[in-house]
């Protein structure tokens, strides 16, 4: 039997040093990298700017629009001194803790849910159409609904948060089992596969490209969940600090909530991406998002 | 297995497959199909597209159950998924989150051997098809000649007693082709498996097998069946030289060229209607 490693000429051929034209290309090429990443830091630059210097000269009345220097000066005053309603980061405590509580039992769920209608065509006819109206409903007035069943306490936004979670991951786990490619199927019946390990050694790693790549929506939108949730009626957390920023008139408060959720969701989307490559190491890493 | 030695290992007789397509009507794919395969035999089946020789293997394996007639395999009727039989897909059926050892493992895991055992196995019969030093890698680290040999090995380390082939080389190039094929005649050699080999290219047809079988344009059914007399081991490079290949391969054309027109006119009137 051949080996299929073993070129017929081997790997003897010197590598060649790089020509002028191929240097100067590379060059170039570095050239425009560099170009770009300035001019990607240059847009930010510009939009803050002009909403700073629109604010100092009065184009835009910072007290509705709120100023660049001022939401900084915000996130630094919170978080050396604490907001007016306690520190600073016992409120993003507990909005992570309703976010990472509501994410696990969301997609916990999506997932059982999803593989099993996926998996079973009796399950998915019976109850396919109430999860699909189950998905129609306004969320957020559900939230209503949570604050006044549970009250204004964790349940009431992790139980939010599970709602828009478990939707997202559901469809996306049930269309990855059906989205299997037969001949794998057929592949693994024929090698001797029993239905638990079609299952679990099949249609599982199959379909959690699927999963995990839901992972990434879901994830915000737990933090959606639990901010919403806290904005309708909390104690603490994030949404209730930007509740009272607004009651207050206090729009750099608004912004300055909204910045550090930004910054909690970034993280979260990063390690989501790690994740991602620790559970699919057979995909290409091309496939994994590069900005 | 002994018990039926002077049984066939596949003989299907007055075999029909009939579908329900989405329009409502129904498709028949194989019609009163008779036709055995002997124990060891390598038997290739050609015909033109769409003829259901995929349909045959199906059956055959057991993932489909006939509409009326009968599979046997090694003397058994055939109702459920055969046991002792290989497939190998003509599309890519290797599982892209196993690397190269795990894939080729996964039969005797399934099979309920430890997955020492089935590793060592594998990496035996990694070594086998020439994939020596790549066990750790991924399908889609592979090229599709590679991917074909995993799925080679995935096969045989069940030491299948059917082994059937879906047009398995059709996606490879040329030059790999003709290797693939030179090194399943030699790891067959190595086996008493019997093989169900489905071509549409009718030189890999002669070159591989020991009997061609023609099927006819849609409903499939037998319409000849050519003995191949041409001496084992063979090459399949060398054996397209000899003169006794050229007159098989003009005698099964005449009858191979009038099913393919056949299914041609019909695909046009197909697209006309």
């Amino acid at each position: 039997m051949s080996d299929p490693s073993k070129t017929s000429g081997s790997d003897a051929r010197p590598v060649e040093p790089l020509t002028e034209e191929e240097l100067s290309a590379e060059a170039r090429e570095h050239r425009r990298a560099r170009l770009e990443r300035f001019l990607q830091i240059g847009v930010f630059a510009v939009i803050v700017g002009g909403w700073e210097v629109s604010a100092r000269t009065g184009l835009a009345d910072p007290f509705f629009f709120g100023q660049p220097s001022g939401i900084v000066a915000t996130i630094w005053r919170w978080s050396t001194r604490g907001t007016p309603q306690g520190p600073l980061w016992q409120h993003v405590a507990v909005t992570l803790e309703e976010t990472v509580l509501a994410f696990f039992i969301g997609v916990l769920m999506g997932v059982i849910g999803g593989f099993a209608l996926g998996r079973s065509r009796t399950l998915a006819a019976v109850f396919g159409p109430y999860v699909r109206m189950g998905n129609a409903i306004p969320r957020v007035i559900l939230g209503s609904i949570f604050v006044i069943w549970l009250g204004l306490g964790m349940a009431s936004k992790v139980a939010l948060g599970v709602t828009l979670t478990f939707f997202i991951v559901f469809f996306n786990a049930f269309q990855g089992v059906r989205e299997v490619d037969p001949n794998l199927v057929n592949n693994a019946r024929i090698l001797g596969a029993s239905p638990r390990q079609l299952s679990f050694d099949v249609m599982l790693p199959a379909a959690l490209g699927w999963i995990i790549s839901s992972l990434h929506t879901s994830f915000g939108f737990a933090l959606v969940g639990a901010v919403v949730g806290e904005f309708l009626g909390a104690t603490q957390g994030l949404g209730y600090l930007v509740a009272t920023a607004q009651g207050a008139f206090n729009t750099n408060g608004v912004f300055a909530a909204m910045v550090i959720m930004s910054v909690v969701a970034l993280i979260a989307d990063a390690s989501v991406t790690w994740l991602e490559r620790r559970l699919t190491p057979w995909r290409p890493r091309t496939l994994a998002r590069n900005f | 297995m002994s018990l039926d030695r002077d049984k066939p290992a596949i003989a299907l007789r007055d075999v029909t497959k009939r579908f329900r397509t989405p329009g409502g009507g129904l498709y028949v794919a194989v019609h009163s199909l008779t036709f055995e395969v002997a124990r060891g035999e390598f038997c290739a089946i050609v015909g033109p597209t769409g003829s259901g020789k995929s349909t045959t293997l199906n059956l055959i394996a057991g993932l489909e159950t006939p509409s009326r007639g009968q599979v046997s395999v090694l003397g058994e009727t055939v109702t459920t998924l055969t046991r002792g039989v290989g497939y190998m897909f003509q599309t890519d059926a290797v599982f892209p989150w196993k690397n190269v050892l795990e894939n080729v493992a996964t039969g005797p895991i399934y099979r309920g051997v430890s997955r020492q055992e089935a590793h060592r196995g594998a990496r035996d019969w990694v070594g086998r098809v020439g994939l020596a030093g790549f066990e750790d890698r991924y399908p889609n680290q592979l090229s599709g000649g590679m991917r074909k040999r995993v799925a080679l090995a995935q096969t045989l380390i069940n030491e299948p007693a059917i082994l059937l082939m879906d047009e398995p080389f059709a996606s490879l190039d040329v030059q790999t082709r003709t290797l693939m094929e030179n090194e399943l005649l030699e790891l067959w050699s190595g086996t008493s498996a019997s093989v169900v080999f489905v071509t549409h290219d009718l030189e890999e047809a002669i070159a591989l097998a020991d009997r061609v079988l023609v099927f006819t344009a849609s409903p499939a059914t037998l319409k000849q069946s050519y003995q191949i007399d041409l001496s084992r081991p063979r090459n399949v490079t060398e054996v397209r030289f000899d003169p006794r290949f050229t007159r098989l391969y003009e005698r099964i054309w005449e009858d191979l060229r009038d099913e393919a027109i056949i299914a041609y006119e019909r695909s046009i009137k197909d697209i006309r209607l």
